[in-house]
């Protein structure tokens, strides 16, 4: 007998709203659906009406988990356009915010993910070890989250000289209980039976739905912009990517513990050696023209891709967050599994909606969903409108 | 006393007060743990006056005597082995015969009063939930037999709780013999999933299925299965401490020793439900039917042989 499981719109699970019609047969699960579209709010079109800077901060609440991501990316789709080198300093203190936020990250899911396991103690003590980490970034930038520290052509805030000592010794501090954590999640027996051999996603799997980030590095996939085409200060320090292959919920874990620790590593390396000079290169005019935008954020890569006329505002800004990438697999990971995997599977690629949400258009019985083209078309009937309005040529 | 009156004052009364601060225990210790500071000791009191006074919806399509029976059924099967446990403990020798078999009985009442709950709610989660009920007391229960009958056999055959507390009482308890230790050991597991606590909170699993059976529950008969599961959390260990560790004894050091017991097995259930992730109900099942319950015969083997 079938029967239909929701989970969703408002679930425990996860903390933004989201639809999967899991159908099942007993406990096993024979079909997926997801359905994702509750938190769309515009961020687009916001950003096309509003100049360089101020998009740069619009994009930061994109996500409020990954918020330097998505800078990240756009400054570097700006600068492409502008064709301008970033200092180097701005380089190194972009790279620290940018691990910064990638150990919280991390951490974060790795507590998340112990809480959908029922192990509320994993939960409480990594997100007690990530305040720490939160800490530092408030040492950095002054905010614990949503940092405001990147803008076109470099960065708005210095780090300074006599903060590097004491950021030192508290990132210091964590590596004694981030190993702890590291021992006692990945040694324990009862963990391993639940996320061993538990939602596989093969290499095979991954390149065909082009998986991103931790989701393919687990299945044995060696994809991480920050080596394949390295920008900010990532070709400039000693780092490993992490790679494992079983592509199940216990690799993905391990990836993303093991992770944790390289990017203390490269964030110490940075700070210790932070050359001296400008933060920021003084962009003046974006000139016309269209640019890219990549960065590994703690999930996969982050594009943008910007288009200027010559103003001061972009006139396209596409986002794609990794998420977008990673949500299709999970047709590959889910089926076959039962109830109580499900969830794991699900939080396992980490993720997030909210940065993925850009637009699903819905019939009222809920079906019929508009493909690209419709959308392309009434985009350009749109555009067309408002010109005819405005009477621009 | 009248057994009413027995009945109100012990079985209701005192057991859910106990219960209910254990309750509290457990989850400051469980805040602790944690590193977070928890909610005060009464909290669980103030929670179970507040769901009493909230609204009680019931879902349409939902079969309504099953729906609100269901909590007074597990409810009143405690309240009835509490009032047995107390009587046994208190004046051992007025209990009626064959007891033992009478409240392992009705301690399985309330998870198929949960099952019952669930099934009438008529909700996918909450059937799902109560089949993982299901399968997890036909997992659990022989294993927990098993060790239960270990006392029993040491004790020459007596299935009369008062008994077993007279034979501990001249023989010592149970639980310091080997095969007797390792019943306490496989009794403690059963327990923890008796009371669906994590690793074995399966049926409930609120990220999973949102709460299993109680998905549906509001008001009082959702205060009424708080109440019953936070009694259970006294009076299973209480059941442990009557059959393998010398009963309960009220007077004197005696009261000092019998609660340095039990907050000694409620403490091993705290900790096994804050160093665990659940386990699947596969898993579960593979453990109580694999190594607990060869465990668990081993121990009654053991008896036997007068170990």
């Amino acid at each position: 007998m079938k029967t239909i499981v929701p989970i969703g719109p408002y679930h425990p699970l996860q903390e933004e709203p989201e639809f999967f019609t899991l159908t099942v047969e007993g406990e096993k699960i024979v079909s997926v659906d997801v359905q994702v579209g509750y938190n769309h709010r515009g961020i687009e079109k916001l950003s096309e009406m509003k100049t360089y800077d101020q998009s740069t901060f619009v994009v930061e609440r994109i996500c409020g988990i990954c918020s330097t991501s998505h800078p990240f990316a756009f400054v570097q789709a700006v600068e492409d356009i502008a064709q301008i080198e970033v200092p180097e300093r701005a380089k190194y203190i972009r790279t620290i915010i940018g691990e910064g936020e990638r150990i919280h990250s991390h951490l974060l899911w790795l507590g998340l993910a112990g809480h959908f396991l029922g192990y509320n103690t994993v939960f409480m003590w990594a997100w007690k070890l990530r305040e720490e980490i939160l800490d530092v970034m408030e040492i950095l930038s002054g905010n614990r989250n949503n940092y405001g520290m990147f803008k076109p052509g470099g960065v708005r805030r210095d780090i300074k000289a006599e903060d590097i000592p004491m950021v030192l010794k508290k990132i210091d501090s964590i590596l004694p209980t981030l190993d702890m954590l590291k021992k006692a999640v990945l040694d324990d027996p009862v963990l391993q039976a639940r996320t061993k051999g538990v939602g596989i996603l093969t290499k095979e799997a991954a390149i065909n739905y082009s998986a991103l980030g931790p989701t393919a590095r687990a299945s044995g996939i060696k994809r991480d912009v920050r080596k394949d085409s390295p920008y900010a200060a990532y070709d400039r320090v000693q780092w490993d990517m992490i790679v494992t292959q079983n592509g199940d919920v216990f690799d993905k874990l391990v990836l993303r513990v093991l992770e944790t620790f390289e990017s203390v590593k490269i964030m110490k390396e940075c700070l210790l050696t932070l050359p001296p000079g400008e933060i920021d290169a003084n962009l003046k005019t974006i000139p016309p023209g269209e640019g890219i935008g990549q960065h590994e954020a703690p999930r996969g890569e982050c594009f943008h891709y910007v288009k200027s006329d010559g103003t001061n505002r972009p006139v396209r800004h596409k986002i794609r967050a990794p998420t977008f990438m990673n949500l299709p697999t999970y047709k590959s990971t889910v089926i076959n599994q039962t109830i109580s995997d499900v969830t794991i599977i699900l939080a396992a690629i980490d993720p997030c909606y909210c940065c993925t949400e850009r637009i699903s258009v819905l019939d009222t019985k809920g079906t019929k969903l508009y493909g690209g083209e419709d959308l392309v078309r009434l985009s350009q009937a749109k555009t067309e409108r408002l010109r005819k309005e405005m009477g621009v040529k | 006393m009248s057994a009413l009156i027995f009945l109100i004052i012990f079985g209701f009364a005192l057991t859910s007060i106990l219960g209910l601060v254990a309750s509290g225990i457990d989850r400051k210790v469980t805040a602790r743990v944690q590193y977070r500071v928890g909610p005060p000791l009464w909290q669980p009191f103030i929670d179970i006056i507040k769901l009493l006074g909230k609204e009680n919806l019931i879902p349409s399509g939902a079969s309504k005597l099953a729906f609100l029976g269901a909590p007074l059924v597990g409810f009143a099967s405690v309240v009835l082995v509490a009032t047995l446990l107390w009587k046994n403990n208190l004046t051992p020798a007025q209990t009626l015969g064959g007891d033992l078999i009478v409240v392992l009985y009705l301690l399985v009442i309330p998870a198929i009063s949960l099952m019952m709950g669930g099934f009438a709610s008529k909700n996918p989660l909450a059937s799902v939930g109560a089949s993982r009920e299901m399968k997890l007391i036909l997992s659990y229960e022989i294993p927990f037999s098993l060790a239960v009958l270990v006392p029993v056999i040491k004790a020459g055959f007596l299935i009369r709780l008062g008994e077993l507390i007279n034979f501990q009482a001249q023989n010592g308890a149970v639980a310091g013999n080997l095969s007797g230790f390792i019943a306490l050991g496989v009794a403690l597991l059963c327990v923890q999933a008796k009371l669906g606590l994590v690793p074995f909170d399966i049926s409930e699993a609120e990220t999973e299925i949102v709460g299993g059976p109680l998905i549906e529950y509001s008001g009082a008969p959702l205060a009424l299965f708080r109440l019953m599961k936070n009694m259970l959390l006294f009076v299973l260990p209480f059941f442990l401490i009557i059959v393998f560790m010398g009963g309960f004894k009220v007077a004197g050091w005696g009261l000092l020793w019998s609660v340095l017991k039990y907050v000694g097995l409620l403490v091993v259930i705290t900790v096994i439900r804050n160093t665990n992730p659940r386990v699947r109900i596969d898993q579960a099942v593979r453990f109580f039917w694999g190594p607990v319950t060869a465990f668990a015969l081993i121990a009654v083997v053991l008896a036997f042989l007068g170990k």
